[in-house]
């Protein structure tokens, strides 16, 4: 009986707990999004809004082969930005964890992390552009006569999200391999493993959830980039956050943008998916004690 | 005998010397410290050491570069000598900017307290206590997280013009309170799961009321987490730029917003000045606030 009364008790105040935060973001967050998705399948008004009426033109549209262009070239991008800041991030991360001197590197990953975006990309004009630092400084050494064309293309856009981004992947990457037991690592070398070997077969596998979320949170973010390309590329380095924004400010089209828009969400959702996937997986594996890669007639 | 002669192997002793006696000076916790110590990499120049030291030089060179030139007397990229004309102007002469600051201000701290408030009760709610919605709540609350802005910045236009709230301070203030929620209850979730329940059942035996429970016992053992997870959010909403572009109306500029438009349309040195006072801020927080920065780190 007592049990049962507390159960109640419990539901009530768990209920009491959350309510507010379930709702607001019912209302502010679930429901937006459905209105997305809704008005991507409806037809497109004079002057922005939607008509109520059932089409498909927004996902016709999409087709148009400039949008697929910049759709490929959106995931191209992402992609290989990514790949970079994981590959630079994973040693960062790694120094983190092991460095005695763990929050103040925290500190020198989180400040620029912190400072406003936009600074952090005006800084980006303020070195790249053609009367920027290294033209100027370049200019002065004599060294060139005329500016270097550094900025408003796809380099530059590039190095300026693998820029933004790093700290995401470094944060995530730093707290996994903080929690890995480094004797794994010295018992793999003491069994004769190099150093290289023992990271690649035995960090590795044990640090795949951070290597996921690190991956998870340099690519959406990226995939949906819209300020960085505005301001340091080019014609041809249009993204699809900037398609989405054009669609509702200028076009005025915003079946359209719902459409876009609702793409990404999938790409996103499908992201996460793969995540908490392999954040399932490792928590099943972390009840067998120690993971080994069975590396095909390779140890002894 | 092979792995004794294994000139790695020999190598490594160099890596434990006196080590193993841990010294208690540490100040990360017990448990953490003698791993780190005794295991420490003593080779400074390993390539993830310099791979760290290079990717926090690129992480910071372009804010010095621009911290250096707002003491530059001229407007270009080109150095003409010491002046503090763009402080003075900074500080005497940019009404508008100051105004947007303190829009800024306003929608910080309004937003992060409430979602400060919402988000911890939520994880508490979450954590303690099993109720039907509880899984809903943990979808709904983790995919604003990983959406792009673009997405939310646009869906939250479209719902705000859809029921027709006028945007301005009111839109701001929702939209980020809506994406400072999820952090919030991260971090607090976080620092309740290493919080032992049976600390609540002996207040509950000992006759303490539900109140006194939460205000007594619960609060004071979750603040690290929901003050980590305010200074994220008062963070994250001075440094929004993209959604709040979306849900800004007449008067309601923030200082991301006049960021915007000051690199869009005539930059100024102006700039300069602030970037620096900003990192400058940044700088003040983390210091202050470094003992936390572990735990935002576990939560990005």
């Amino acid at each position: 009986m007592n049990n049962l009364q507390q159960e109640k008790r419990g539901r009530r105040l768990g209920i009491t707990y959350s309510a507010p935060m379930g709702i607001w973001l019912t209302l502010f967050f679930l429901i937006p999004l459905s209105i997305i998705i809704l008005y991507s399948f409806l037809k497109k008004g004079l002057y922005g809004g939607v008509e109520w009426e059932f089409t498909l033109t927004a996902y016709k549209q999409m087709l148009n082969p400039n949008f697929m262009r910049v759709f490929w070239r959106t995931l191209w991008v992402a992609t290989f930005a990514t790949v970079i800041t994981i590959l630079l991030a994973l040693p960062c991360g790694y120094a983190m964890a092991r460095s005695r001197h763990q929050v103040f590197w925290l500190g020198m990953v989180i400040i620029p992390f912190w400072t406003n975006s936009l600074i952090r990309i005006y800084a980006w004009i303020a070195i790249l552009s053609s009367e920027g630092f290294v033209n100027e400084t370049l200019r002065t050494l004599g060294i060139i006569k005329e500016s270097l064309p550094l900025i408003y293309n796809q380099g530059a856009v590039i190095t300026v999200l693998i820029y933004m981004y790093i700290p995401f992947a470094i944060l995530p990457l730093f707290t996994t391999i903080d929690k890995f037991d480094f004797q794994l690592l010295e018992a793999a070398r003491d069994l004769g493993a190099s150093k290289p070997e023992s990271i690649v077969k035995v960090l590795m596998p044990n640090i795949r959830g951070g290597i996921v979320t690190a991956v998870i949170f340099t690519f959406i973010p990226i995939f949906g980039a819209y300020t960085v390309p505005l301001l340091v590329g080019g014609k041809d380095s249009y993204m699809i956050g900037n398609i989405i924004v054009d669609q509702v400010t200028k076009t005025r089209n915003w079946p359209l943008a719902s459409a876009f828009s609702l793409i990404i969400t999938l790409v996103s959702t499908l992201g996460v998916i793969w995540m908490m996937a392999t954040a399932a997986n490792e928590s099943a594996r972390r009840k067998t004690p120690v993971k080994v890669v069975d590396s095909s007639g390779g140890s002894e | 005998m092979t792995t004794l002669n294994n000139p790695k192997t020999k190598r490594r002793h160099k890596l434990q010397p006196t080590k193993l006696v841990r010294p208690a000076k540490g100040t990360q916790g017990p448990y953490k410290t003698p791993k780190n110590q005794v295991f420490q990499d003593h080779r400074h120049f390993g390539f993830s050491n310099i791979m760290l030291v290079l990717v926090v030089l690129f992480l910071f060179v372009p804010l010095f570069v621009v911290v250096i030139y707002s003491f530059n007397a001229s407007k270009g990229m080109r150095w003409t000598g010491f002046s503090l004309q763009w402080y003075t102007k900074l500080l005497f002469d940019s009404d508008q900017l100051w105004r947007a600051f303190a829009n800024s201000f306003i929608i910080a701290i309004s937003s992060s307290v409430v979602a400060t408030i919402l988000g911890s009760l939520s994880a508490v709610g979450i954590k303690w206590y099993k109720f039907k919605s509880r899984a809903y709540i943990q979808v709904v609350s983790f995919l604003p997280m990983v959406l792009p802005e673009v997405i939310i910045g646009i869906s939250m236009l479209i719902f705000f013009t859809a029921v027709k709230i006028p945007l301005g301070m009111f839109t701001i203030f929702v939209a980020h309170t809506t994406f400072n929620l999820p952090f919030v209850f991260l971090l607090v979730s976080a620092r309740l799961d290493e919080f032992d329940f049976s600390v609540i059942e002996a207040a509950r035996d000992l006759g303490a009321t539900e109140r006194q429970t939460l205000t007594k016992v619960i609060v004071p053992s979750i603040m690290p987490g929901v003050m980590s997870g305010l200074l994220m959010a008062i963070t994250m909403s001075l440094e929004d730029f993209v959604i709040t572009f979306f849900v800004s109306g007449p008067g309601s500029t923030t200082l991301p917003l006049y960021v915007y438009s000051m690199i869009r349309y005539g930059v100024s040195p102006v700039i300069n000045a602030l970037s620096f006072v900003l990192i400058l801020g940044i700088m003040i927080l983390a210091l202050s606030f470094r003992k936390f920065l572990k735990t935002i780190a576990a939560s990005s």
